[in-house]
């Protein structure tokens, strides 16, 4: 008001500014309420997955816990026969936490060297358009549905599993393989950007010392991304705990304990997905059961990313 | 003969020609300043002196630059050069790790050291660069929880530990506050002795307080930097030759 006062404005234009005072008011307040309108259903839409994760664990542990009435937590967790059918029922599932896990660890083993090379290499040498071509085809190789995995692997990695190790090609081996392929594109995406993300002056300040391209990686890039490929490292274990098309079609399915590399077997989510179309009763509570186990397992990783990612920012 | 002899220097980034015809001679155990408007060159120049400058894609080097008599372009290993010349940076950047494995960073890329030689070095490079009585008793902390000054004089320990003959200083003060400043240039006049310096700086103040001798670059109507003059600071600034010497220095003092 003080500038409109100050002014040369003819003093018709003032007095309507003065009786439009009112509406001025009233019109902020509508602005106000819109946009608190608009607050509210941008956070109702993300509050939505804090509910459906919330209602997911409860669902889980709801359906999983009772079982734990009728076996004991020993008996399932350190117990391999899995006979839910039989007259004398028993619902061990070591064996096929041992398979997650040595599936899981071992397509790590394949995946890690190629993918964090590879990490290495678009972050620090590829600078043109090769860069840029290797990285859509890595996004693209993150996007194949893993049921095409899985026929791939029976198409190409049995039979040369099969040729090679002997044994049917259904196996340890030829799982591990096809799932270290799909999680390759999670290590390299998060530790390219981890080890891009390092100051051009570290690089700068370990090559005007003497150093060489190796020695500035090894001892100073790596180093200095050493959270951002752990996190690579963990997301990737996450997703190769929970991945069951690919490992269904190609690890064998047969609930028996993993003896080796060219030895059939079946790992938790497998188990769920065989038993879940038939299941009733506490063999049901007891796919539950499994259900909150890679649960807990994703939830451990999870907050360990978290933990990491946190000590990274403070830096 | 001069430590370091600078013949037809050109220096071009792609299509950019960024520095003409330079020609120049450093001589040992001196500070000389380069100074000159932002664009002039003076920091590729100082780059061209422990072939930094091989890094940007698309750069290229003519002339000759050499150094203890050597065409450093031609015969010199780049990366035994650089541990004979070393580099302090504008932004202090001390790796992610100890203060003690920060110092002997550039020493351990070439030689196994023991414990004892290990020691005797940290401490030697830490006094050297006044900064062993604020950082002994936490040797094994991180180099991060340092101040920004106390960094950029564990840069300067780093540098001085491989035992280089030549410390390029690129605006090693500009990030720092008037005290840390002036704790680094009384340090350069300290290393004088036993190193030769030399110093971007777009601060004349500075360059008039420390150094022995100043080179003024300016820009050509092409945007080449070039040379204008080089003598002894008190010259340059009292006396210049040339007349855009004078309008530069004039200019940044008042």
């Amino acid at each position: 008001m003080a500038l409109l006062e100050s002014t040369n404005i003819p003093s018709t234009l003032i007095k309507r500014g003065k009786s439009e005072k009112n509406d001025a008011a009233s019109r902020l307040r509508m602005r106000e309420s819109k946009e608190m309108v608009f607050k509210g259903i941008f956070l109702i839409s993300s509050l939505l997955s804090v509910v459906v994760v919330i209602l997911i664990s409860a669902f889980i542990f709801k359906e999983g816990l009772p079982f734990f009435k009728s076996v004991s937590v020993p008996e399932f967790l350190f117990n391999t026969r899995w006979k839910p059918s039989s007259d004398n029922p028993s619902y061990g599932v070591l064996s096929f936490v041992l398979a997650s896990a040595e599936v899981t660890l071992l397509s790590l083993i394949f995946a890690l060297p190629i993918s964090l090379l590879s990490a290495i290499y678009l972050s620090m040498y590829a600078k043109d358009r090769s860069a840029n071509v290797i990285r859509s085809t890595v996004e693209l190789l993150q996007g194949i549905p893993s049921v095409i995995y899985g026929i791939l692997g029976i198409a190409i990695v049995v039979p040369v599993v099969r040729r090679l190790f002997g044994g049917n090609g259904y196996s340890l081996l030829s799982a591990s393989i096809v799932l270290s392929i799909m999680i390759m594109p999670t290590i390299i995406n998060v530790s390219e950007s981890s080890i891009r993300a390092v100051g051009e002056d570290i690089k700068l300040g370990s090559i005007a010392l003497g150093a060489n391209d190796f020695q500035t990686i090894t001892r100073v890039v790596l180093p200095s991304a050493f959270k951002g490929i752990m996190t690579s490292i963990i997301l990737a274990l996450g997703r190769a705990i929970g991945e069951t098309t690919a490992v269904l079609l190609v690890f064998g399915n047969a609930p028996l304990f993993p003896k080796g590399l060219t030895s059939m077997g079946r790992t938790l989510t497998m188990n769920i997905v065989t038993d879940m179309s038939y299941a009733e009763g506490v063999h049901m509570n007891a796919l539950f059961a499994s259900s909150m186990l890679l649960f807990i397992s994703i939830l451990i990783l999870n907050f360990i990313v978290v933990a990491l990612t946190h000590k990274g920012r403070k830096r | 003969m001069s430590l370091f002899e600078i013949k037809n220097l050109n220096v071009y980034y792609g299509a950019h020609h960024a520095l003409k015809d330079v020609n120049m001679n450093i001589e040992a155990n001196t500070i000389t300043a380069l100074i000159g408007p932002s664009g002039c060159g003076k920091s590729t120049f100082l780059r061209c002196l422990d072939r930094m400058n091989d890094l940007i894609p698309g750069v290229k080097v003519e002339g000759s630059v050499m150094f203890e008599g050597k065409d450093i372009y031609k015969d010199e290993d780049t990366l035994e050069l650089r541990h004979r010349v070393g580099m302090v940076f504008q932004k202090a950047n001390p790796f992610p790790m100890s203060i003690y494995d920060n110092v002997l960073y550039g020493v351990r890329l070439h030689y196994k050291l023991t414990k004892d030689e290990a020691s005797r070095i940290v401490e030697e490079s830490l006094k050297k660069a006044s900064l062993w009585n604020e950082v002994k008793d936490r040797l094994k902390k991180s180099a991060l929880g340092l101040s920004g000054g106390q960094q950029q004089r564990l840069c300067i320990a780093r540098t001085l530990a491989v035992n280089p003959s030549v410390v390029l200083m690129d605006e090693p003060t500009s990030a720092l506050d008037p005290i840390s400043t002036r704790s680094i240039e009384d340090l350069m006049r300290e290393l004088k002795k036993d190193y030769t310096i030399v110093i971007v700086t777009h601060n004349m103040a500075e360059a008039a307080r420390i150094s022995d001798r100043t080179a003024f670059f300016y820009i050509d109507e092409r945007k080449r930097g070039f040379l204008v003059e080089e003598g002894a600071t008190s010259e340059v600034f009292f006396s210049p030759k040339d007349k855009r010497t004078e309008d530069y220095i004039q200019g940044r003092f008042s």
